[in-house]
């Protein structure tokens, strides 16, 4: 097979996955989207086949043993869980791009001088760099998002001071590495590939539990760029293109997510929590102003059978809980009488851009009524009853009124404007950022104490019990 | 708590007992407490004794105040005469058989009721003998923080719908329009005077019912309200906000109110019912429809006077009847709300509840003279009349408190404070597309010359790359500007998938001889980038296949 058959499959590929991440605009063509990506990946496979010449047996072994494990994990895992599967994936790109960069370095495919031996390993460098700080990053991404690691950021006042030492130490060792001729540089690539290692999980563990989010969209990010920079050192186009656009893709996440908290990523990525060092959020956050006003589940269910138009406001809290099963019911049943039902998700609700959408279509609800906080934010005024549902921090008005608050800029869905809340709640402690939320001692505000899960189930069991769909009256 | 165990602590320490007696007043069905409320009264701290029959015309039973844990007197004087506190509904009268009731108040008790003292003084100088303590529910302050508390809204939102009840009543034909085979009947058009709790709380009733419904009212600033429930908002040609005080509208110049009277005399030929709220505090009703407006009314037409009991919207209202006037009936029935007694009773119940809340309850009971709405509400302190209470600066006076909503007895919601300040920074919307770029021309140009730069220096295989990177970086940016925000989680597993592309790297690498430690190390990487590559796929597909949308869109849009 010639070169520029090669080439020009490797174009077709490229245009594949293009079309693939263009057909996720949306839910329609998005399993389409899924198809083209298999497609080009496999034409990338079989046409890389033809370039090489030999080992097709290990080969074969080494794939077939990923894709079974690849597809056990794809079938287990829990939608929940979604966050940890994408970081430990992002983790074995990383580790794979340094694999092959250590590999293109012992085994060079071509005889190169001069300027290019010297772009030739600079490739290789930035692409096991990137792909060890992407390696040990994702794994610490993963524990933090498991638990098994504290979601506190790791903070001690040295900490920039130890990062820029070891990004420059790493980049320092670019000297030795390149002069050296032959394979005699691999001491230097070994010993950047460790402090590139220790550097992703410091990182990592500085950031805190809630901006995981970014995290791993950024994260995301980086294992484009290390494929992008495998491409470079091994010649590859298709390499390049792909990983390119992963790395795109990651970038504008992780800036949507950014925007979204109204942080700048610099801040997020660099500084813990909030802008200052150590402590958590100042204690001048706003103290309480006033009592609560509870509800019980009669109540609620009370407000939903005369209510015209009603939001929910989903949290992960709903999804830790696992109430949006029982909460798919209410909603079924509030639309059978002709109620209005929509639920709202704020860009940095979940563990990962677009984990409540998932996290409801797995719970049946259609996509339709599943609206953007921008596409939502002004109906409010004109809503009869909002249900916040394990959310706490993205209906805070705080954010818009108070600038002491550390949550102040950061656009949230302003649910105090419809004519009631009611706010599902353990009980009174602050919620994860320790801050207060005024949204609570509001007049037009509910809360129903207890248990998310059980909550919605105790609504269910008052709606079920009092509206009978089929004898009430149409509305006017 | 059972009556005998209450009758027991009343033995040993002595809690506030609380009392209720039945009314006195002609056609009176509510009380001041119900079984409910009672409830409520005793969880406060105080002791409950109601008169025998207190609750009957409102369907409350003996036994369910018993239940309640009230104690129950077959005495009317037993109870005026031992409670600390009185609760009632109607300002005390003169009864049938007997002496006044204000005479049977027990000396130096609390009386809580509707007083009306600027229109009772004789019983004001009557209680002051008997050196009373009396708060009057119908001068609390019309505060947002009272709303709770306020008994003239929630009596006035009953009285609302009740109105629309009671014209549909009388009038001839359905509210609503309608096609039917014997043919169409035509809407029933209706005005409504006056858009304050009862005002609206008739327009939403009204609406209920189907019918076609416009709104008058002199304050414009409730156009808004009128509109939200569905009526059209009439509007006189003037300039003049008739908004007052409390929520109520102000005497207005004549040459508004002649304006004001052209508009009904024209509505009034089109219309076939009027509900008329208009009050003024402190003076009698303003006369609204004339005797010629009735006159040029359709047969059959009704009107419903709300404000009978203080002179009466229409010239030809008698208080308490029903007359009809050459075709056209109208109503001047004063007790609206205690025609829907158990309702009636139960809202001004919790009022009171409320109230006495705020004044401590029964283990703390006390009159605060700072508390706005408790000095707004006291008549007489032992005995020393202090009523009207001298002015207070305005603090945060709601305009009407206005019943949003179109289900009567609904709660009733007011605007925020103040308008919450907007952040700065908003999210811009994305998953259409890209941000609008407004950032300088330097970056641009920088970067035209690091390529530049580059090209002339380095290996020409290098350059093509560098090309394939950057276009694809650009490539990259608008197509994933466009993938819808609901997606982003299986937009991360694909390019995760996609990303396994690493393993054409591990191939090439892999390819060597097999003893040779590059081999290995591409073999580990291919087994790796594997992964990647089924695991994302496979759990995208199982994302995407999640996302369904409504079924009954689907039958719109001709799918099954």
């Amino acid at each position: 097979m010639s070169q520029s058959l090669i080439t020009g499959l490797y174009l077709v590929a490229g245009i594949l996955f293009i079309r693939s991440l263009g057909g996720l605009s949306a839910q329609t063509t998005a399993k389409r989207g899924n198809l083209y990506g298999i497609a080009g990946m496999a034409l990338a496979v079989v046409t890389t086949l033809t370039l090489v010449t030999g080992g097709y047996l290990p080969m074969a072994v080494a794939l077939t043993l990923g894709a079974v494990a690849g597809a056990i994990l794809a079938q287990r895992v829990a939608m929940t869980s979604m966050p940890e599967l994408v970081a430990v994936l992002h983790s074995f790109v990383g580790l794979a791009a340094v694999l092959v960069g250590f590999a293109a370095y012992l085994a060079p495919t071509d005889d190169l001088h001069g300027a290019e031996k010297i772009i030739h390993e600079v490739e290789i460098f930035i692409g096991v760099l990137i792909g060890a700080v992407t390696f040990t990053g994702s794994i610490i991404a993963f524990g933090k998002l498991r638990g098994s690691i504290s979601s506190k950021p790791l903070l001690f006042s040295g900490r920039h001071l130890a990062n820029a030492t070891m990004f420059v130490v790493s980049l320092g060792l670019l000297l030795p590495f390149s002069s050296a001729a032959g394979v005699d540089g691999l001491w230097a690539l070994g010993l950047m590939a460790g402090i590139a290692c220790v550097l992703g999980a410091h990182l990592v563990m500085g950031i805190g539990g809630a901006d995981m989010p970014v995290v791993v969209s950024m994260l995301n990010s980086y294992s484009g760029w290390a494929a992008a920079a495998a491409g470079f050192m091994l010649g590859n186009d298709l390499l390049i293109i792909t990983g390119a656009l992963v790395g795109s893709s990651g970038a504008i996440l992780s800036m949507i997510m950014c925007r979204a908290m109204n942080r700048s990523i610099v801040s997020v990525i660099f500084g813990g929590f909030g802008a200052s060092e150590g402590a958590a959020p100042a204690a001048g956050a706003a103290t309480p102003q006033g009592e609560v006003q509870s509800i019980d589940a009669a109540g609620v269910a009370q407000s939903l059978l005369e209510a015209k138009s009603v939001v929910v406001v989903p949290g992960y809290g709903m999804a830790v809980a696992q109430a949006q099963h029982p909460l798919y019911e209410v909603a079924r049943l509030l639309r059978k009488r002709g109620t209005n039902v929509r639920f709202a998700i704020h860009p940095v609700a979940g563990r990962l851009p677009g984990h409540m959408n998932v996290l409801l279509a797995e719970a049946k609800v259609p996509y339709d009524i599943v609206l953007e906080m921008d596409e939502i934010n002004a109906d409010f005024p004109e809503t009869d009853v909002v249900l916040v549902i394990g959310a706490n921090d993205i209906v805070n008005p705080s954010a818009l009124s108070d600038a002491s608050s550390p949550i102040y800029g950061m656009p949230v869905l302003e649910v105090w404007n419809a004519k009631r809340v009611v706010v599902t709640k353990r009980g009174m402690a602050a919620g994860y950022a320790g801050i207060e939320n005024p949204l609570f001692y509001r007049e037009n505000t509910r809360m129903l104490f207890g248990d998310a899960k059980k909550s919605v189930d105790g609504i269910l069991g008052q709606l079920t019990a009092n509206g009978q769909p089929t004898n009430q009256l149409t509305r006017p | 708590m059972t009556a005998p165990e209450s009758k027991a602590r009343r033995g040993t320490s002595r809690f506030m007992l609380v009392g209720i007696v039945r009314e006195v007043g002609l056609g009176e069905r509510r009380v001041a407490a119900t079984p409910e409320t009672t409830k409520r009264l005793i969880k406060l701290g105080f002791d409950v004794v109601v008169e025998a029959g207190a609750g009957e015309l409102a369907s409350f039973q003996d036994s369910d105040y018993e239940a309640s844990g009230a104690t129950l007197s077959a005495s009317n004087t037993e109870v005026w005469s031992t409670a600390d506190i009185i609760l009632k509904v109607r300002p005390p009268g003169p009864t049938s058989d007997g002496p006044h009731e204000g005479d049977l108040l027990r000396e130096g008790a609390t009386l809580i009721s509707f007083i009306w003292p600027s229109k009772n003084p004789e019983l004001i100088a009557r209680l002051s003998q008997r050196k009373a303590t009396v708060l009057a529910m119908d001068q609390i302050p019309r505060i947002s923080r009272a709303q709770k508390m306020d008994a003239l809204s929630s009596m006035a939102n009953i009285a609302g719908y009740r109105s629309v009840i009671e014209a549909a009543s009388f009038f001839g034909r359905f509210f609503t329009g309608q096609m039917t085979a014997a043919g169409k009947v035509p809407p029933a058009k209706v005005l409504v005077i006056g858009a304050g709790v009862a005002g609206l709380a008739a327009i939403g009733a009204a609406r209920s019912l189907g019918a076609v419904v416009r709104a008058f009212d002199t304050r414009p600033g409730v156009r808004e309200q009128i509109e939200s429930l569905g009526a059209e908002f009439l509007e006189v040609q003037f300039d003049e906000d008739g908004a007052g005080e409390g929520g109520y509208g102000k005497e207005m110049s004549p040459a508004f109110i002649a304006a004001e009277m052209a508009l009904f005399a024209e509505q009034a030929r089109d219309v076939d019912i009027i509900i008329t709220t208009a009050l003024i505090p402190g003076r009698p009703a303003p006369v609204l429809i004339t005797p010629e407006m009735v006159e040029s009314m359709h047969k059959g037409s009704v009107i419903v006077d709300l404000a009978a009991e203080n002179g009466g919207n229409c010239a030809l209202t008698q208080p308490e009847k029903v007359i009809t006037h050459r075709g056209v009936t109208v109503i001047g029935f004063v007790d609206l709300p205690s025609r829907l007694a158990p309702t009636a009773s139960q809202l001004y119940g919790a009022n009171l509840c409320h109230m006495l809340a705020d004044m401590g309850g029964g283990k703390a009971w006390h009159i605060d003279l700072e508390d706005e709405v408790v000095r707004g509400a006291l008549i007489m302190q032992d005995g020393e009349v202090c009523w009207p209470p001298p002015r207070q600066p305005k603090k945060d006076a709601v305009a009407a408190p206005p019943a949003k909503s179109s289900r009567p007895g609904g709660r009733q919601s007011t605007r925020p404070m103040a308008a919450l300040p907007k952040a700065k920074a908003k999210a811009t919307g994305h998953g259409h597309a890209p941000p609008a770029r407004k950032g300088s021309v330097w970056p641009m140009v920088l970067g035209a010359c690091v390529i530049a730069l580059a090209s002339q220096f380095a290996p020409p295989a290098f350059v093509g790359h560098l090309t394939v990177f950057v276009l694809a970086c650009f490539v990259g940016w608008q197509v994933v500007w466009n993938v819808t925000p609901a997606l982003h989680t299986p937009l991360m597993s694909v390019t995760n998938a996609v990303s396994g592309i690493i393993l054409v790297g591990g191939m090439l690498s892999a390819a060597g001889p097999l003893g040779h430690p590059a081999t290995a190390l591409g073999l580990v990487a291919l087994f790796l980038a594997a992964i990647n590559v089924s695991g994302g796929f496979l759990v995208t597909e199982r994302m995407l296949r999640m996302f369904a949308r409504s079924p009954e869109d689907d039958e719109k849009a001709g799918r099954s």
